[in-house]
């Protein structure tokens, strides 16, 4: 474990640069996590790295509702959507909710497929995974616009209240929506691979479990969006 | 340097060479195990658990939903909107992302940092309280 080719300065010999060394260098973190594959564990550190970002989204949104004087648009009515003539409320946030909770299931179901080595079910639970992703950011685009034509509600201003919440909703949404998006196109290249055999030719499905690891954190983003921002 | 780049290739190639990848944690390796055996299939991880998690999902963000739809206000509202959030990001960490069958090494790595963010979070709530009373008393109460 000590063949790293750091080693040899100690002799006088410059170190390598490549990518090679790089990447096994990195890769000695599994002595830090025993039994966890290095790619999982730098998968769990980006999304350690992101639960930051995501929380200084949010308390930044805290801050800025809780210091305005102005009321804050209620989001329950902001975001009805009218049925058959009747308004119901957060109507489309649940249903986008679900969908969300649906495509997570999915993907633990194919995480465990795969290390089964169930090659056709893997593939199909992954495109299920990324056909509700898909139309999880099709109904956010549908809500983005209702609000951006319809109501007017713009960055610096809207007619409902305090001019912060366009910006903390389309900062918010728009960088969840964004993950989700990059989420789709992965999930779609590893689903691929997966149908294509290449896992079944390396001999290790581990990949498949670190795509879903970041396919369940941008569910559980949402599960915090969901209650601060939509419920708060 | 070819021996190192010897060693490196063989670190590398290491989990191709054994049909059980040896870095994948316990419950998977076993699952992977009983690949071949029929008894075993799924001994370790049915896939029953994922189902009940889906449907425990389900029902708690119903209710969440349902604290909007009848109006839950004040105390309540907040006291349930935190719980069922914490419910759902607990399952969803524990169970679809096998947090409850990693190694302390990296449960303690990856959930004890975010705590921090408590001491972010109280120090805005000040500062943000502090700008609130600013705006109130120095431009009264908005236009």
């Amino acid at each position: 474990m000590t063949a790293t080719t750091s080693t040899e300065t100690s002799h006088g010999v410059q170190p390598e640069h490549s990518l090679r060394s790089l990447a096994s260098d990195w890769s000695s973190d599994q002595e830090v996590f025993k039994q966890v594959p290095w790619g999982k564990a730098m998968m769990w550190i980006f999304l350690l790295s992101d639960t930051f970002v995501f929380s200084c989204f949010l308390t930044s949104y805290m801050t800025m509702r809780a210091s305005t004087t102005i009321p804050w648009p209620n989001p329950s009515e902001v975001f009805a959507l009218s049925i058959g003539g009747q308004p119901i409320p957060l109507i489309l946030i649940a249903i986008m909710t679900f969908i969300l909770i649906s495509s997570s299931g999915t993907m633990a179901m194919a995480v465990n497929f795969a290390y089964r080595r169930d090659r056709m079910r893997t593939t199909l639970l992954m495109v299920a995974t990324a056909v509700f992703g898909a139309s999880f950011v099709g109904m956010q685009a549908f809500e983005w616009s209702k609000l951006i034509i319809e109501e007017g509600v713009r960055p610096w201003g809207n007619p409902m209240g305090a001019p912060q919440f366009g910006a903390c909703f389309f900062m918010i949404t728009g960088f969840h929506g964004l993950h989700v998006s990059i989420g789709v196109i992965y999930l779609s290249i590893i689903a691929s691979k997966v149908a294509r055999g290449h896992y079944e030719r390396k001999g290790n499905y581990e990949v498949v479990e670190i795509a879903g690891l970041y396919w369940h954190f941008v569910d559980l983003v949402w599960v915090f969006i969901f209650a601060f921002f939509y419920l708060w | 340097m070819t021996a190192d780049i010897g060693k490196i290739e063989e670190r590398v190639a290491k989990p191709t060479l054994r049909s059980v990848p040896p870095t994948a944690s316990l419950h998977e390796a076993a699952t992977a195990e009983g690949t071949n055996t029929a008894e075993a299939h799924g001994t370790q991880h049915p896939i029953k658990i994922y189902l009940q998690v889906w449907g425990y999902l389900f029902v708690l963000s119903t209710m969440s939903y349902l604290v909007d739809y009848f109006h839950v206000e004040g105390a309540l509202r907040w006291v349930l909107i935190l719980t069922f959030m914490f419910a759902k990001a607990g399952l969803i960490v524990a169970i679809f992302m096998h947090m409850a069958w990693e190694r302390l090494a990296l449960i303690y790595a990856i959930l004890v940092p975010p705590l921090c963010l408590g001491t972010l979070v109280l120090l805005m709530a000040i500062e943000s309280d502090y700008t609130f009373w600013t705006r109130v008393i120095f431009f009264g109460k908005g236009p």
